[in-house]
């Protein structure tokens, strides 16, 4: 598990700023005022950069020093040159909001949100935190514009309206050709206007990742535990569509949404076929789902059923669908192919059996906080049983 | 379904709470149904969707008796049979689901058949048109007629347009094709329409001019495979009774100078047909097709005029379809992929939301509002089978001429409007009730 906050000593009573950070050879900064020099041992701060950062802390005694220097803290001391970072100078928070080697760098814009998902990894926070979309417009033009993916998630994003729309524009300037996934809940665009609005922007490579839980209404939304909630994001689905935008369907699979999945699948396959991508999800151990453990966690060997079905009618429909999150013992062969490793690499992981495993290269492994709960199920392979590598399984950058 | 804990958090609203919104009544969406047997109806609605159930359970959802509580409740739920106080959103959903339907209507006639000449060399007895000999020229359709449906045709708005060289023996006039298609080409720099030339024939008069100029202008050919050589040689008999050898000799060729996917080829069953369902499916099979149609006689033109073909009951053309798809699926368990292209036609139309484009299948049917056929003489018919029927002296079915009526003339015509009403069966009495 990679850590991206970290605590330093208070140093001064300044505004919080976003800079890049520049490790290696110090040359002439490219954007001073925007970035932080990382000094290597024994050098002296070279002049023109916003802040100075220390591995070690060595410099900080020594008595060449003139500048402020943070110590970065030892659990971000992986920080190298590309990556983006915010210093808070009033609490000494340092929060690493890009890395730039990472093919999972997501934007959080809010943690508010319409909804309240009984599995939602991310709780909803009531409350200002426009600093978030702050840092982020601060951070999009020095993000390196080669970066693959990028994505956007909450909270429900669509709340900040307009700010939401200026970070789309930014990155469509700034990093045109990176491509850029949004996750939402998908009920504000039950107003075809915001959908235009999205439309007009016209980002190069955009996609909306939306949850759906069930083809009947009151089920999914007691999921999300709004009312009306399915016909809002059902209709939101509909005006996307008509507005030309690319769209996602993301399920997650816990005891309250897997006894209808191959209903559901069919509804989707009848209603929303113009779905780019369908993604079943395993649950993730955060947030919500640790209060709510009892009530949602199915072993996914229990499911296989219901799975398997749900991916047949997609496939049969031609549709593109994906399997997030499941170790490949625990699914029916005949779905490796659809198996993706989907888990970001900071909270990625495999357990002691998996050492032993033939295919654990091909497998997504578990998140860090699945010691809360596994299957009962995960056996390793021996080579013999799996006769090729597998093909199927690929890697792929999803923000989960 | 999973029995619902009561172990979730006390900050969440558990699911009855969102269940109770679903009340008490229903009320039934558009639907129709048929008894499938003695035991079950299938339900069906105008946007494709169907659901299966025991009489005494359809008859309980039409009295609106039925437990909301039913996992066949949610299922008609699920489908849009029903709608209830939970949700509104199944009236979008059914209008977007009957807009996809019918997508097709909107792009008005995209198929384009131009009969260029009459004249054969083949005397196939099931022929459906009713051919002249080689030498009549006064069967081509002239220049000047080929000209004004060039122009007819740019008048459908269709995105997409097909046109579609018959005959009799299509390549008889090969010149005039040659003269149609540059025409359109040039006329389509403008248009900007995406166009698709298809030349039907049997092959005969196949040349290396006519594939090199085939494969200039991307055009497709289709010709027809009854079957193994003896039967497609009893069935298409010409002058030195060797339309089987033409006909694969100029698959062969035709494959190699235009590629694989350019070449398709068509069959019809007679009579003789009926016991080699087999033997015809492996044909097609050896020659290299991934699929077959499998096509009755059409009642029109010579063979019921002159009763030279002897017909067959539809039991018998049954019986021939189900055995001959029960070889195409074994062929496809034994992992060689095949289709049938009528089953995929029905199949797609039950399974998805789409339309098949397939005009004798629609409603309103097809008939000038998706294909058209320009006659040699410049008549214009609704329909392929309209102009054979007029060949044998009923002319219900011709729209006008291509030297005396305009577009809007002919798509405007009581000629077409009438029959094309009668068609629809959303409005025709009995077929408004029919759950097929
Ligand atoms: S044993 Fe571990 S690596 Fe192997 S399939 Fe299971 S979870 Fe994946």
């Amino acid at each position: 598990m990679i850590k991206l906050h970290g605590k330093m000593p208070k140093r001064d009573d300044g505004e919080p700023f976003v800079v890049r950070v520049v490790r290696g050879t110090p040359g002439s900064p490219l954007a001073g005022d925007r970035e932080a020099y990382i000094l290597g041992p024994d050098e002296v701060a070279p002049p023109g950069y916003r802040a100075y950062l220390s591995a070690g802390g060595a410099h900080l005694q020594s008595p060449g020093q003139t500048r402020v220097i943070w110590p970065i803290p030892e659990e971000l001391s992986y920080l190298s040159d590309g990556d983006i970072v915010r210093i808070n100078p009033k609490t000494g928070e340092l929060w690493v909001v890009y890395r730039r080697s990472s093919p999972f760098n997501a934007m959080l814009l809010t943690e508010r949100c319409n909804s309240n998902c009984l599995m939602c990894s991310q709780p909803p926070k009531a409350g200002d935190d426009s600093h978030l979309v702050k840092a982020y417009l601060d951070a999009i033009p020095l993000m390196a514009p080669d970066s693959a993916e990028l994505g956007i998630t909450g909270g429900e994003p669509t709340l900040l309206g307009g700010s939401l729309l200026q970070v789309l524009r930014a990155c469509k300037e700034h990093l045109p050709d990176t491509a850029l996934h949004m996750l939402s809940n998908g009920r504000l665009f039950n107003y075809l206007s915001l959908c235009r609005e999205f439309e007009a922007i016209d980002h190069p490579d955009f996609m909306i990742g939306i949850p759906l839980y069930s083809d009947i209404p009151h089920r999914h939304d007691f999921v999300v535990q709004a009312a009306g909630a399915f016909d809002q994001t059902v209709r939101g689905i509909m005006n996307l569509a008509r507005c030309g935008q690319r769209i996602e369907i993301r399920m997650v699979l816990h005891r309250e949404t897997v006894d209808r999945l191959p209903q559901f699948a069919r509804f989707v396959a009848r209603n929303l076929p113009f779905v780019e991508h369908i993604a079943l999800m395993g649950l993730e151990m955060m947030g919500y789902v640790k209060m709510n453990l009892e009530a949602l966690w199915i072993d996914p060997v229990d499911y296989r059923q219901q799975l398997r079905q749900a991916v047949d009618v997609l496939r049969q429909h031609d549709l593109n669908v994906s399997i997030y999150n499941h170790q490949l013992c625990v699914l029916d062969r005949v779905l490796w192919p659809v198996a993706r490793k989907s888990i970001s690499d900071w909270k990625n992981e495999y357990i002691d059996k998996c050492r032993e495993c033939a295919i654990q290269d091909s497998c997504g492994g578990f998140f860090a906080s699945s010691s809360l709960r596994r299957s009962a199920h995960i056996a390793a392979f021996q080579s013999h049983e799996v006769c090729s590598p597998i093909a199927g399984v690929k890697k792929q950058v999803s923000n989960v | 379904m999973l029995p619902t804990l009561p172990l979730l958090n006390d900050r969440f609203l558990g699911a009855a709470a969102f269940r109770a919104r679903v009340g008490t009544g229903y009320s039934l969406l558009p639907l129709r149904l048929i008894a499938l047997d003695a035991l079950r109806y299938v339900l069906t609605n105008f946007a494709g969707e169907h659901v299966v159930l025991p009489k005494a359970i359809a008859r309980q959802f039409i009295r609106h008796e039925l437990d909301s509580n039913s996992a066949v409740y949610d299922e008609l739920k699920s489908k849009h049979f029903l709608l209830d106080d939970d949700s509104t959103v199944a009236l979008d959903l059914l209008a977007v689901k009957y807009r996809t339907k019918q997508s097709l209507l909107a792009n008005f006639t995209s198929l384009f058949m131009f009969v260029v000449t009459l004249r054969c060399d083949h005397s196939c007895p099931y022929c459906q048109v009713s051919r002249q000999s080689v030498d009549r020229h006064a069967y081509d359709m002239t220049i000047a007629a080929a000209d004004r449906a060039i122009d007819f045709m740019f008048h459908s708005p269709s995105p997409a347009i097909k046109v579609e060289f018959q005959g009799g023996e299509s390549l008889l006039n090969f010149e005039l094709i040659r003269h149609i298609v540059t025409r359109v080409n040039d006329r389509n720099v403008l248009e900007g329409r995406d166009i698709r030339f298809v030349i039907a024939t049997n092959l005969m008069c196949l040349s290396d001019e006519i594939l090199s100029f085939c494969k200039e202008h991307d055009v497709f050919i289709s010709t027809s495979l009854d079957g193994p050589r003896t039967l497609h040689n009893q069935n298409r008999p010409r002058p030195g009774g060797d339309s089987y050898e033409v006909a694969v000799a100029g698959i062969g060729r035709s494959r190699e100078a235009l590629g694989a996917d350019r070449v398709a080829a068509l069959m019809t069953t007679t009579e003789a047909s009926l016991s080699q369902p087999v033997e015809i499916v492996d044909e097609y099979v050896r020659q290299g097709f991934n699929s077959i149609f499998l096509r009755p006689l059409s009642p029109y033109g010579f063979a019921v005029k002159t009763g030279l073909v002897t017909g067959y009951s539809i039991e018998q053309w049954l019986d021939f379809y189900r055995r001959s798809l029960e070889y195409i699926v074994e062929l496809n368990y034994r992992g060689i992929p095949f289709r049938e292209d009528y089953s995929s036609l029905i199949l797609r139309k039950i399974l998805t939301p789409y339309p098949t484009g397939y005009v004798d299948l629609q409603s309103p049917a097809g008939i000038g509002i998706s294909g058209i056929v320009f006659n040699y003489d410049g008549d214009i018919y609704a329909s392929d089978e309209a102009r054979m029927l007029a060949e044998s002296g009923d002319r219900r079915f011709r729209l006008g001429n291509l030297h005396t009526d305009s577009f809007e003339e002919v798509m405007s015509s009581d000629n077409l409007i009438d029959i094309l009403s009668e068609t629809m069966t959303e409005c025709v009495p009995m077929c408004v009730d029919c759950g097929f």
